[in-house]
């Protein structure tokens, strides 16, 4: 069974429509990395499919249950198999471990070896006690990326994940979903060519909210390359 | 001026040697004021909180009446609160007139609409990436109300205060629902107002130091709490 699915997915404010017609499947431990310009409606996909805004037309089928019909109690039980880590994340009041401790708590799971485990996957195994609102950029990236791991996600939802990070730290971070991929199933919205070609299994190409490729990473970026001369890999973003 | 000196010194001078009747009357103004801002909170941070997460119809209209009933005269609320519990009033069988318990609830009904309205400004400026990063961590929506209320808690804090402070120094209520009956229902305004009127200045000086000591104190603990 697929484990995500979207069917003619749209997404409409009044009359300016942000997305339209997006059908497309994720299969369990893939990395799919949705590639597009600014404001092509990447970050909107994302947020459909963590039901933070309800679709105006079309569903979103996770592991075979149509989650955007779900009642509100259910969708949260949908939503806690997954976490979004945004562009530009938000800390909580408290410290660097109490933001990650956050979704443990909601879920009345609270355990200190797990935030320790995500403190150091991330690198920031000495800032556990750091208050998170006077952390640099990076620093709350990565914690976000903490908060979101720490939960064990079947679904991880990356909008931008490296978008604010210097080099050393974005490449720690692209390890990192690596080593991710195979147990958790990862989509990831990025600017970042190299990135693509790097983690994804496969690319779904975003251009004016409508889905204009999807495939292998090679044959989708070959593609975009032949489309916009103006694009090369060693451009590395969009 | 020799006199306001001279009551100045005898003022300070009740104050030093903590005169059982300035104690008292403080003491009765503190329980009456912290009561009425308690039931207050009580009732008015979950009203904030309903009025801001909840849409509904006329929701504008009625923010923009809490916000004009901000400066509601306080004999207003004295008088609407007397009709109410006097003997022949709607609540006149609970014997409430002239009684603490009159007053809190007067007081309560003042301060309700500044700690309803400041805790509903306090809830709309937390940020609402906060609650979508809360809903997308798997928050239910009770719990993402408390992430933002805890968010919210200087500000809510702040509101409480103000309302405290508004309880504390008014006067239209506890004089027309209290009664300023001594020993029973005498709080720090209506001491004040009538020992000066009755020309007894050097106590009405003393319990007005207090009263200007107490809204330092709250001024300096909303300062504090406000840069949490």
């Amino acid at each position: 069974m697929t484990f995500l699915e979207t069917r003619e997915l749209g997404k409409a404010y009044g009359q300016a429509q942000i997305l339209k017609d997006i059908s497309l499947s994720v299969e369990r431990g893939d990395v799919l990395a949705l590639i597009g310009p600014t404001g092509s409606g990447k970050t909107t996909l994302l947020r459909l499919i963590n039901l933070l805004d309800e679709p105006s037309e079309g569903s979103v089928i996770f592991d075979g249950v149509n989650i955007t019909a779900l009642p509100e109690k259910e969708k949260i039980r949908a939503r806690r198999r997954m976490a979004m880590v945004f562009q530009k994340p938000v800390m909580f009041k408290g410290s660097v471990r109490e933001n990650i401790s956050f979704g443990l708590n909601v879920r009345k799971m609270g355990d200190p070896r797990k935030v320790d485990e995500s403190l150091r996957a991330v690198g920031l195994d000495s800032f556990g006690s750091r208050i998170a609102s006077t952390l640099s950029g990076g620093e709350m990236q990565r914690t976000a990326l903490a908060r979101a791991l720490v939960l064990e996600p079947e679904l991880l939802l990356l909008d931008e994940p490296t978008a604010n990070l210097d080099p050393k730290s974005a490449a720690s971070i692209d390890r990192l979903i690596h080593d991710l991929s195979r147990k958790t199933t990862v989509i990831m919205a990025t600017h970042n060519m190299q990135q693509c070609h790097r983690l994804a299994d496969r690319v779904a190409v975003i251009r004016e909210g409508r889905l204009t490729g999807l495939g292998r990473p090679e044959e989708v970026l070959a593609a975009v390359m032949k489309q916009d001369e103006s694009f090369s890999l060693p451009s590395v973003t969009w | 001026m020799e006199e306001i000196w001279n009551g100045l010194l005898k003022a300070v001078e009740l104050i030093a040697r903590l005169d059982p009747v300035v104690v008292e009357i403080t003491a009765r103004s503190l329980f009456i004021s912290l009561t009425s801002a308690f039931l207050a909170a009580l009732i008015c941070i979950p009203l904030g909180g309903f009025i801001e997460f909840r849409s509904f119809w006329g929701k504008r209209a009625i923010v923009n009446l809490i916000q004009t009933l901000y400066g509601l005269p306080t004999v207003t609320v004295g008088l609407l609160v007397f009709l109410l519990i006097s003997r022949s009033g709607p609540l006149g069988g609970l014997h409430l007139l002239f009684s603490p318990a009159g007053m809190i609830i007067g007081q309560t009904i003042l301060v309700s609409p500044v700690m309803t309205g400041l805790t509903i400004s306090a809830l709309a400026g937390v940020s609402p990436q906060i609650k979508e990063t809360a809903k997308s961590l798997g928050a239910s929506e009770a719990q993402v109300i408390l992430t933002v209320i805890k968010e919210a808690r200087p500000a809510v804090m702040a509101a409480v205060l103000l309302g405290f402070g508004r309880a504390l120094s008014e006067v239209g209520v506890a004089m027309m629902v209290g009664g300023n009956i001594q020993g029973y229902t005498r709080v720090l305004t209506t001491a004040i107002a009538l020992n000066t009127s009755m020309g007894d200045l050097e106590l009405s000086m003393a319990l007005g130091i207090i009263l200007i000591t107490l809204s330092l104190a709250i001024n300096l603990v909303l300062g504090k709490v406000q840069g949490w």
